[in-house]
C-alpha cells in the first residue's frame, strides 16, 4: 500500500467521517449530562445552557442506582472470577491433554456461542422457576441466579481463546516443571498461568463487560430486589419526566469503568479475538 | 492412547513425552475430564437441557396455568407450530413480517458494518502519526455497555428534543416538519444505524488484526509491476483476508438476526411494526401473553433457520475455497 496523494485524501475522509459517527453520540452523552433538566426538554442545544453537576448528584435519588449499581458489581464480579477460573480448567485440559471426547466438547462449547439467547430465555425462566417450587433454591429474583447464568455466556468464548494462549506457551516449559516434580496443576499454577496473564486479563475483562452490559436475561430474571445497571437505568423514565440529563449521566458513570479497562487490555484482547480467525 | 500405557519413569523416556506431560498414568486419565467437569456442568445446566426443554415445550400448551406445575401442562403436538406459521392469522401474519424485517435488518447492518470496518481498516494500514489513538476511540463503541450507548442513541433520535432533527431539521433545514424516528416508518432506519454504530467498530477489530498477518512484500512486489492501491486491495488485501471474512460475515449475521439489545433498548415495549426484530417478537410473543409454548415453537423455527442458513454457508464457501 503506497501513500500516494489519493490514499491521504481517502484516509482523511474515513477518518472524519466515522470519527464523527463514533464521537456524536458520546459528545451528547457528555455534554447533556451536564445540563440542567429544561435543556433536555426543549429543543436540542450544542452546549449546556448553564453547565451544572447537578445531574450527577441528582441520579442517585430519582433511582436507587446506587442498589443497581451494588448489583451489579457483585453479579460481574463474582461471575468473572468463576468463569475465569471454569475457563482455565477447562482450556488447560484441552490444549496440554489429548482426551476421548476432545473435539466434540470444543464445537459443542463453541455452538451454544452462536444461538440466540431468547431461545434458552424461556426454558431457563421455566427451569429456575420450577427449582424454586421442587427444592427451594430461589434463582429467579436473586443476584445467585444471574451470576449463574452470565457466567455460562461468557464462557465458551473465553475456554477457546485461552486454549488458544497456552497452545503457544511451549510444552518443553511443562516438561521442566514436571521434571521438578510439579504435578500437572503444578505445572499449570506455576508456569503455564503466568506466562499466559495477558490472555487471562483479557478474559477477565471480556467476561466483565458480558456481565455488566447483558439486558435478555436480566430483563426476565430481576425483580426491584437484585435489579442490575442494564435494566434499572430505564427507571428514570417515568409517567410525567424523562430525566435524559440524569440518564446520561449514570450512563457515562457505569460506562466508564468497563470503557477504561477494555482500553487498556486492547492488544491482548485484539490479539486473541483474531488468532482463532486468522489461523 | 498414549496416556495409559505410560509406566517408564518420566525422564528416562522424555521421547515419548512430547504429547501429553503426565506423570501419574492412573490420575492423568481422569485429570482432563475433571477439569471439564465444571465447564460441562454448566454448560448442561444453562445452555444445553433448557435448549432440549425448550424443545420440549414448543409440543405442550404452555400457558400461564402451568407455568408453576409445568409437567401438568396438556400436550399439543404440532399445535403451536401450526399457530406460529398459519399466515393467516394474526400470530401467523406478525411473525412473517418479523421475520421480514429481521432479514433487511440483518443484511444492511452486516453489509454497511463489513463496510465501514474494512474502510477503517485499510485507511488504518499504514502508520502515521495519531494512528493508534485514532484506534482506541475507534474501539470505543463495541466497549461501551450495549445499553448505554443505545440509550444515548435513543435520546438523539427523539423527535423534539433529539440531536437528529436538530441537525436535520433546524441546523440544515432539509426538512419542515419534523420525522419521527422511534414510531412509525423510519423506526426500521434507525435500528439499522444503532446497530451499525455498536457492529462495525468489531469488523474494523477483526478486519485490523487480519491486515497486519498479510507479508508486506508481497505489496512491495505488486507496486514495483505497477499495481496502484485499489488493484492491490483488489488482488492482494481481499484474497488474504477470505479466512477471516468468512468467520467475520457469519459471526455479524448471527449476531445481528438475534440482537435483542437494540430494539429493546431504543423502543421499549412499545415495538413499532417496521423495527419489530425477530427475537424482540418471540420475547414479546411470550411474556406479555405468558403463552409459552408458541413462543418455545418460534424459538425453535428460529434455531432451524439459522442452523440452515450456517449450513449452507459453510458448504458453499466451502466448495468455493476447494475450487479455487
Amino acid at each position: 500500500m503506497r501513500e500516494t496523494r489519493g490514499f491521504k485524501i481517502y484516509r482523511a475522509v474515513v477518518l472524519f467521517v466515522l470519527g464523527l459517527f463514533v464521537l456524536i453520540p458520546l459528545y451528547v452523552m457528555a455534554t447533556s449530562s451536564l445540563k440542567p433538566l429544561k435543556d433536555v426538554q426543549g429543543a436540542f442545544t450544542w452546549w449546556p445552557s448553564n453547565l451544572t453537576l447537578a445531574p450527577f448528584v441528582d441520579m442517585w435519588k430519582t433511582v436507587p442506582l446506587a442498589r443497581y449499581f451494588v448489583n451489579s458489581t457483585i453479579v460481574s464480579v463474582v461471575a468473572t472470577v468463576f468463569s475465569v477460573a471454569i475457563a482455565i480448567l477447562a482450556a488447560f485440559a484441552v490444549s496440554r491433554f489429548r482426551f476421548r471426547g476432545r473435539t466434540v466438547f470444543t464445537t459443542t462449547v463453541l455452538s451454544t456461542q452462536m444461538f440466540p439467547g431468547v431461545l434458552f430465555l424461556l426454558p431457563l425462566f421455566l427451569i429456575f422457576v420450577n427449582i424454586n417450587n421442587s427444592i427451594g433454591v430461589q434463582l429467579v429474583g436473586t443476584r445467585l441466579g444471574l451470576i449463574i447464568t452470565y457466567l455460562t455466556f461468557s464462557l465458551p468464548f473465553s475456554i477457546w481463546m485461552l486454549a488458544g494462549y497456552f497452545d503457544s506457551i511451549p510444552r518443553e516449559l511443562d516438561e521442566a516443571a514436571l521434571v521438578d516434580g510439579c504435578g500437572p496443576m503444578g505445572a499449570l499454577g506455576r508456569v503455564v498461568l503466568p506466562a499466559a496473564r495477558p490472555g487471562v486479563i483479557a478474559v477477565a475483562i471480556y467476561s466483565f463487560m458480558t456481565a455488566w452490559g447483558e439486558v435478555l436475561f436480566a430483563s426476565v430474571m430481576t425483580t426491584e430486589a437484585n435489579r442490575t445497571l442494564s435494566v434499572g437505568l430505564r427507571q428514570y423514565s417515568t409517567q410525567t419526566n424523562v430525566y435524559w440529563n440524569q440518564i446520561m449521566a449514570a450512563a457515562l458513570v457505569v460506562s466508564i469503568p468497563v470503557v477504561i479497562g477494555f482500553l487498556l487490555a486492547q492488544r491482548h484482547f485484539v490479539a486473541g479475538v483474531t488468532a482463532g480467525a486468522v489461523k | 492412547m498414549s496416556v495409559a500405557t505410560q509406566d517408564a519413569p518420566a525422564a528416562a523416556e522424555p521421547a515419548k513425552r512430547k504429547r501429553a506431560p503426565e506423570h501419574r498414568p492412573g490420575l492423568s486419565r481422569w485429570l482432563p475430564y475433571l477439569l471439564l467437569a465444571p465447564a460441562v456442568l454448566l454448560e448442561l445446566l444453562i445452555h444445553i437441557i433448557p435448549m432440549l426443554v425448550g424443545i420440549w415445550m414448543s409440543f405442550v400448551k404452555l400457558t400461564k396455568f402451568f407455568i408453576a406445575n409445568w409437567s401438568a401442562a396438556p400436550w399439543a403436538g404440532l399445535g403451536n407450530y401450526k399457530v406460529a406459521i398459519d399466515f393467516d392469522n394474526a400470530v401467523g401474519e406478525g411473525l412473517l413480517k418479523s421475520f421480514g424485517v429481521t432479514i433487511a435488518f440483518s443484511l444492511i447492518t452486516v453489509a454497511a458494518s463489513w463496510i465501514l470496518g474494512m474502510a477503517a481498516a485499510v485507511a488504518l494500514q499504514p502508520t502515521f502519526r495519531g494512528r493508534s489513538i485514532v484506534r482506541t476511540l475507534f474501539l470505543v463503541p463495541y466497549a461501551l455497555p450495549a445499553y448505554a450507548g443505545i440509550l444515548t442513541w435513543n435520546f438523539m433520535l427523539q423527535r423534539d428534543t433529539g440531536f437528529v432533527n436538530h441537525v436535520l431539521v433546524d441546523n440544515l433545514g432539509l426538512t419542515s416538519n419534523r420525522p419521527f424516528w422511534l414510531i412509525g416508518g423510519n423506526a426500521l432506519t434507525s435500528l439499522i444505524v444503532v446497530a451499525t454504530w455498536k457492529l462495525w467498530t468489531f469488523a474494523f477489530l477483526t478486519l485490523m488484526a487480519g491486515l497486519q498477518s498479510i507479508p508486506r512484500d508481497l505489496y512491495e512486489a505488486a507496486s514495483v509491476d505497477g499495481a496502484g492501491n485499489i488493484r492491490q486491495w483488489r488482488n492482494i488485501t481481499l484474497p488474504s483476508l477470505r479466512p477471516v471474512n468468512l468467520v467475520l460475515v457469519l459471526v455479524l449475521f448471527l449476531w445481528t438476526f438475534s440482537d435483542f439489545n437494540t430494539p429493546y433498548v431504543l423502543f421499549g415495549t412499545a415495538q413499532p411494526p417496521a423495527g419489530d426484530l425477530i427475537t424482540f417478537h418471540i420475547y414479546n410473543a411470550s411474556f406479555l401473553t405468558w403463552n409459552f409454548g408458541t413462543g418455545a415453537a418460534m424459538s425453535v423455527l428460529l434455531l432451524i433457520f439459522l442452523m440452515i442458513v450456517t449450513g449452507i454457508y459453510l458448504f458453499v464457501t466451502g466448495r468455493r475455497s476447494r475450487r479455487a
